[in-house]
């Protein structure tokens, strides 16, 4: 166990239907890190994301935030603790405008009092967003429903951003941008957990790293460790 | 003979607002839960003798009757979510049916128990009166129902537009993972929404208690013409209601004249299959509450 980690994770387990889709995680993040969990498809990374923000229900395990237990909490509850994130799939809404999924993410109570101040924070962030911010979401690209994913989850002045493979389905070009862009939140003091299949990006980024495979941690250390491990060479960046 | 169809015409409209406001609630649940509410008819039956009621007790003003339709309706509504439907929303569809459909016949049992099977006529003093508008004569019951019914389907449209409940519910309509992930509390979205839904019948039903006679078998009459109504303007859509009631109402007021008053009811059946044929998915056929 680290000391005074800010969210902490013991033998989390999912099932779907039986089968078993994470078994017995744990992992823990000190307040200002930001670390990834590297995987390859099906590992477990969704699993992870969404029965840590209760989304979906453990079979066991326990999961702190701040040292308080917060097992079994409904979403919105875990929510207002200062857990968010930006989904696999984006999971904006795409019928309504570009602000309203802002002001949407900004209505939990710990976030209702600044909700202009962070929706300003969120346009300067993105300039695009604010351009668009009339426009349907749906009708926005990948990369700025992205944008808008993120800004989202930066509404409900998170102390903790769960990030699930933010650059799925983008061009390599557009990969970078997002990546710098979860730098720079983390450069601003929010904690960061990121999920991801791009092994090599995300290492070279985060303080430290775990290896999810088949629904277990396999490996971790700090990522300049696991960037020199062979198996992981081997395995996940083609070396 | 130009009055007569002008005057069966404005009927028909003025009933038409009224459906709208029916089927709105039945599409308003639909679109957010993506369950249909079988017993939505009933519904608007509970409004009916609401209005029966408070008019034959308390002499109230329909207006009054329908306000009290549409409290006790939303916690009637929101508590049948709450302890019920909740459980069967995640559910394939033909269990939600059963589940309605055993709802349905539930609640017109207990109507039927209660108050029994003859008809109840409302009859206040508004059933009597007119109102002469030039070309036109209006009854004023139907006239105050429509005014009423199309005020606060503008209201409800407000309503959905600009408050924050409003765009948590239509979040929670459009992509309810996305409402987990902001951390909206879906269920209680959920349970208001029914509660909605449940209200707009109940009112709807009291405002048409001076016209239509309170009696169980009403339900499914109301049932089947708020399926119609809404899939004449697409599920889920909030103009579609809207505008399949106006469709539905004048159809039915025009068969009543052009033909015979029995084929009134069949007509909206004959217009929603050619509809379905040429807009198979109704004319607003889209996500958009």
């Amino acid at each position: 166990m680290l000391d005074g980690a800010l969210l902490s994770i013991d033998g989390l387990s999912v099932a779907y239907d039986g089968s078993i889709a994470l078994n017995g995680v744990s992992l823990q993040i000190r307040k200002g890190e930001l670390i990834c969990v590297v995987g390859a498809n099906g590992a477990g990374k969704t699993s992870l994301i969404r029965s840590i923000s209760g989304i979906v229900r453990s079979s066991s395990g326990v999961v702190k935030m701040n040292g308080a237990n917060i097992t079994g909490l409904p979403s919105w509850e875990i929510c207002e603790r200062g857990i968010a994130q930006v989904a696999e799939g984006r999971q904006i809404f795409g019928s309504l405008s570009v602000e309203e999924n802002l002001l949407l993410g900004g209505s939990l109570k710990r976030a209702k009092a600044h909700q202009l101040e962070t929706l300003e924070f969120v346009y300067q962030l993105f300039d695009r967003l604010r351009e668009r911010r009339r426009q349907l979401a749906g009708t926005l690209s990948g990369g700025e429903q992205q944008m808008l994913a993120i800004g989202r989850a930066i509404m409900s002045k998170p102390e903790i951003v769960m990030f699930d493979e933010p650059s799925i389905g983008l061009s390599p070009a557009l990969t970078d941008v997002m990546f710098g862009v979860v730098e720079s939140l983390h450069k601003q003091g929010i904690t960061v957990l990121l999920v991801e299949q791009n092994v090599a990006k995300s290492l070279a980024l985060s303080d430290r790293g775990y290896v999810l495979e088949n629904g277990s941690i396999v490996l971790h250390g700090s990522s300049h460790e696991l960037l020199n491990n062979s198996e992981i060479q081997r395995a996940y960046l083609g070396m | 003979m130009l009055s007569l169809w002008l005057n069966v015409l404005a009927s028909g409209i003025l009933l038409g607002l009224v459906y709208g406001l029916v089927a709105l609630g039945l599409t308003i649940i639909f679109g957010v839960m993506r369950v249909v509410n079988f017993a939505h008819g009933e519904m608007v039956v509970f409004g009916v003798y609401i209005g029966y009621w408070a008019v034959r007790l308390c002499n109230v003003p329909i207006i009054v009757a329908a306000a009290i339709a549409a409290v006790l309706m939303f916690f009637f509504g929101y508590l049948l979510e709450a302890s019920i439907v909740k459980r069967f929303v995640n559910r394939p569809h033909h269990y939600q049916f059963i589940v309605f459909i055993g709802l349905s016949l539930l609640f017109s049992g207990v109507l039927l128990v209660a108050f029994g099977p003859d008809p109840r006529p409302t009859a206040s003093e508004l059933s009597f009166s007119t109102v002469s508008l030039g070309f036109v004569t209006l009854d004023l019951a139907r006239l105050q129902a429509a005014i009423t019914a199309g005020l606060l389907i503008a209201l409800l449209g407000v309503y959905l537009r600009f408050s924050s409940f409003g765009r948590a519910l239509r979040a929670a309509a459009d992509n309810r993972l996305g409402g987990l992930v902001v951390g909206l509390n879906i269920p209680r979205v959920y349970a208001v929404t029914f509660g909605i839904g449940a209200a707009c019948a109940g009112v709807a039903g009291a405002l048409i208690s001076p016209l239509f006679d309170a009696q169980p078998y009403l339900a499914v009459d109301f049932t089947l013409l708020a399926f119609v109504t809404v899939i004449v303007g697409g599920l889920g859509s909030f103009s579609g209601a809207l505008l399949g009631g106006l469709v539905i109402g004048v159809a039915e007021a025009i068969a009543a004249l052009m033909f015979t008053p029995s084929l009134k009811t069949a007509l909206p059946y004959a217009l929603l299959i050619i509809i379905l044929i040429f807009r198979p998915r109704g004319f607003f056929g889209a996500k958009e509450i």
